[in-house]
């Protein structure tokens, strides 16, 4: 045990224990860092995802077709307001039709940095898994949640979906990346029917390459099961969508 | 029925109690979003005015979720207290307002007299002020190792939340805590995962503190109710039963509980007999916006829902209930003003129920709110009378990600507004050295007994 037992308290956790006082008050060091972390959290959530770059980037490096969508929602403060719009097309939303197995979205969602830091590496470790698969052209989403899907997928003619999407910032993780797979996807699909890897944020989270493993195997599953969600248990360590962002 | 006004010319309409209801709350994103709010602020005082000369017995005769469709409506209706109602049952809404707010009015006696939907709609008409002031004369007094709610206290839950349940990083926060004079309303873990296991190991390490220390508080795991059921019967240290409920038998069931489950599981504790100097034995959490969330609100506001919840609370004579009221994000209480209004309402609704209401005066970092906005709340709250806060290190909840008061916070309340915990427990940091003659927790030097003793047991 250290000689400061405050030291041990500190060490035994990484919740901000044994800050100190000042009076009764925080010190001033300890009042800047929360306020730096609750900054960074919100800078996540507003600062906005350059789609077009997004786009070029992915079909630079990938070699894949993209196409851009919008949600119905119109702007960062009504998205966050009306979650209900966030999970619908823009009216008048084009995508070439195919036949498709699969369709890849990539979408803003809470945190638009998750998505800058974390997309594209993550869009090749789950390319490199799908063969047998038929994939449509990936989909950069803006102010998306994680039903929109439900509705590229049927628009660009795919049975399932896989979503990519920032989730919501905490003060210590301001980059996490969800995925969101739904079998079937069609609108009105709940929550419960999808299923969900989230903390996909290397070096501090989950791997790209594991996280592509175990969606890949899930996916499998989901093919030969024709289902997915709570009734899926391809790994118990993959819980079904509880809270979607 | 469809009632009117004409103000200013323009006739506005409401076709039923619940649509009144609604256009008459305080502007809130979720009411928004359910499609129910008031299209214009003028629309919004028109239903004010309706609201206000409403009797009171209105909302015995029309309810707002229908009494076939829904056990709390029938729970509301079947335990209505008619004597205790007698003495305010000539009032209008906003007559039962003006007598509330009169000095000479004792409001603790009404609570069983009253109906959520009377109590929310008179709150849609009251301001901040008259949320405090009413809120503050109405003391609702509970107790198991310690005595929570009595004016001039504030007591505080700690909350040690760790992200994977880790012992050492639970137990590191359960001291810090303690060393801020924190955790005489309850120590409560929110668990990373639902495993019966898991909620036992929880309960014995919050159990092994408490004893080892002699501290007069209680644990509590806050697991699925059935979850707590199944621990109880075998053996654990169940202090409370913790569940999280709402306003509609639908929204109910998709938390997976019932009342039948409910007084099943208020048995199951009450017959421990664990509780030293009261009985009370349940902790329930709701939150403004559950309903809708959950696809079950039938139409009806958000706040007259929040309220409804406080009758099925109230069945069960809890020890502790929070609402946890900047948690659910912008698209129900979009920034600092509607989780300040939200909280102060929920609160006063609760008390005048009779309901040992606390708040976790909290925000998620996609609100537009930060810890000015939990500042202004928690001293309004402490004004307010308020029994009891939750307090996690440094504010930040490494398991949930969202921000709640620090136990700092805790400390600048009770010293600025002149509150002390819970007795028992005031005694017992009187006993550890931990507290001052003058009520303050003291700064703790690197070699106080306290600190030593304390962190002795951190392995």
């Amino acid at each position: 045990m250290s000689p400061d037992p405050l030291d041990a308290l500190r060490q035994a956790t990484r919740a901000r224990v044994a800050l100190g006082r000042a009076g009764d008050a925080m010190p001033t060091a300890h009042l800047l860092t929360l306020r730096q972390a609750h900054a960074a959290a919100r800078d996540a959530v507003h600062d906005p995802l350059d789609a077009d770059a997004l786009a070029a980037e992915i079909e630079r490096e990938l070699g894949v077709g993209v196409c851009r969508v919008a949600s119905s929602a119109p702007d960062r403060s009504r998205y966050l307001q009306r979650p209900d719009q966030g999970r619908r097309l823009a009216p008048d939303t084009e995508l070439p039709a195919g036949e498709y197995d699969l369709a890849l979205v990539v979408g803003d969602g809470l945190s638009p940095l998750a998505i800058r830091r974390h997309a594209v590496p993550m869009l090749r470790e789950i390319l490199a898994r799908l063969d047998g698969w038929r994939v449509a052209p990936v989909v950069v989403a803006t102010q998306a949640r994680v039903a929109l899907g439900d509705e590229i997928a049927t628009a660009i003619g795919a049975r399932s979906v896989l979503v990519l999407i920032g989730e919501r910032p905490g003060m210590s993780s301001t980059d996490s990346l969800g995925a969101y797979f739904t079998y079937d996807a069609r609108r009105g699909r709940r929550d419960s029917e999808r299923n969900c890897l989230s903390n996909i944020r290397p070096p501090y989270g989950v791997d790209y390459a594991p996280a592509a493993d175990t969606l890949a195997m899930l996916m499998a599953e989901a093919r030969r099961l024709k289902l997915s969600g709570t009734a899926l248990k391809a790994d118990p360590a993959l819980p079904s969508a509880e809270e979607p962002s | 029925m469809t009632r009117r006004i004409t103000l200013s010319g323009h006739t506005y309409e409401f076709a039923d109690l619940k649509a009144l209801l609604a256009a008459a709350t305080p502007e809130r994103s979720g009411d928004a979003l359910a499609g129910v709010a008031a299209a214009s602020e003028q629309e919004r005082v028109a239903a004010q005015w309706l609201l206000a000369d409403l009797p009171l017995t209105t909302f015995l005769d029309e309810h707002v979720v229908p009494y076939e469709d829904d056990e709390v409506t029938r729970l509301i209706v079947d335990t209505h207290d008619a004597a205790a109602f007698a003495p305010v049952a000539a009032m209008t809404v906003g007559e039962f307002r003006e007598h509330l707010l009169r000095p000479e009015t004792d409001t603790t006696v009404l609570r069983d007299g009253l109906t959520p939907e009377m109590v929310a709609a008179t709150s849609k008409l009251m301001r901040v002020q008259d949320l405090i002031s009413v809120a503050r004369r109405t003391p609702v007094v509970t107790a198991f190792r310690s005595t929570i709610g009595l004016p001039g206290t504030l007591a505080t839950r700690l909350q040690p939340n760790d992200p994977t349940d880790d012992a050492l990083g639970v137990s590191a926060a359960i001291v810090d805590g303690l060393l801020h004079g924190c955790g005489d309303a309850v120590i409560g873990i929110n668990p990373a995962t639902d495993s019966p296991q898991r909620a036992i190991d929880l309960l014995r390490l919050i159990d092994d503190v408490r004893q080892r220390y002699d501290i007069p508080t209680q644990g509590c795991v806050l697991a699925h109710v059935t979850t707590t059921l199944q621990i109880l019967e075998r053996g654990a240290p169940v202090d409370l039963v913790f569940q999280s409920i709402a306003g509609t038998e639908a929204a109910n069931d998709g938390f997976g509980v019932t009342l039948a489950l409910l007084r099943e599981a208020h048995e199951g504790a009450l017959a421990l007999g664990r509780g030293t100097v009261g009985t009370q034995c349940m902790y329930f959490e709701t939150g403004q916006g559950s309903a809708l969330s959950a696809d079950a609100h039938h139409g009806v506001d958000q706040q007259t829902l929040e309220v409804r919840a406080y009758a099925v609370a109230r069945a069960f004579d809890p020890l502790l209930v929070n609402t946890v009221v900047g948690f659910i994000g912008p698209e129900y209480l979009f920034d600092g003003k509607q989780i300040l209004r939200a909280g102060l309402e929920d609160h006063f609704c609760g008390k005048l129920l009779g309901l040992p209401m606390g708040v976790d005066v909290c925000y998620t970092n996609h609100a537009e709110a930060d810890a000015d906005d939990t500042d202004v709340l928690l001293t309004l709250l402490g004004a307010a009378g308020c029994p009891f806060v939750i307090c996690v290190p440094g504010g930040d909840d490494v398991m949930l990600h969202y921000q709640s008061l620090s136990f700092h916070d805790a400390l600048y309340a009770r010293q600025t507004l002149g509150l002390r915990p819970a007795p028992e427990f005031a005694d017992w940091l009187a006993r550890m050295d931990m507290m001052t003659a003058d009520g303050r927790v003291r700064e703790l030097s690197a070699d106080a007994s306290s600190l030593r003793v304390l962190t002795a047991g951190l392995r």
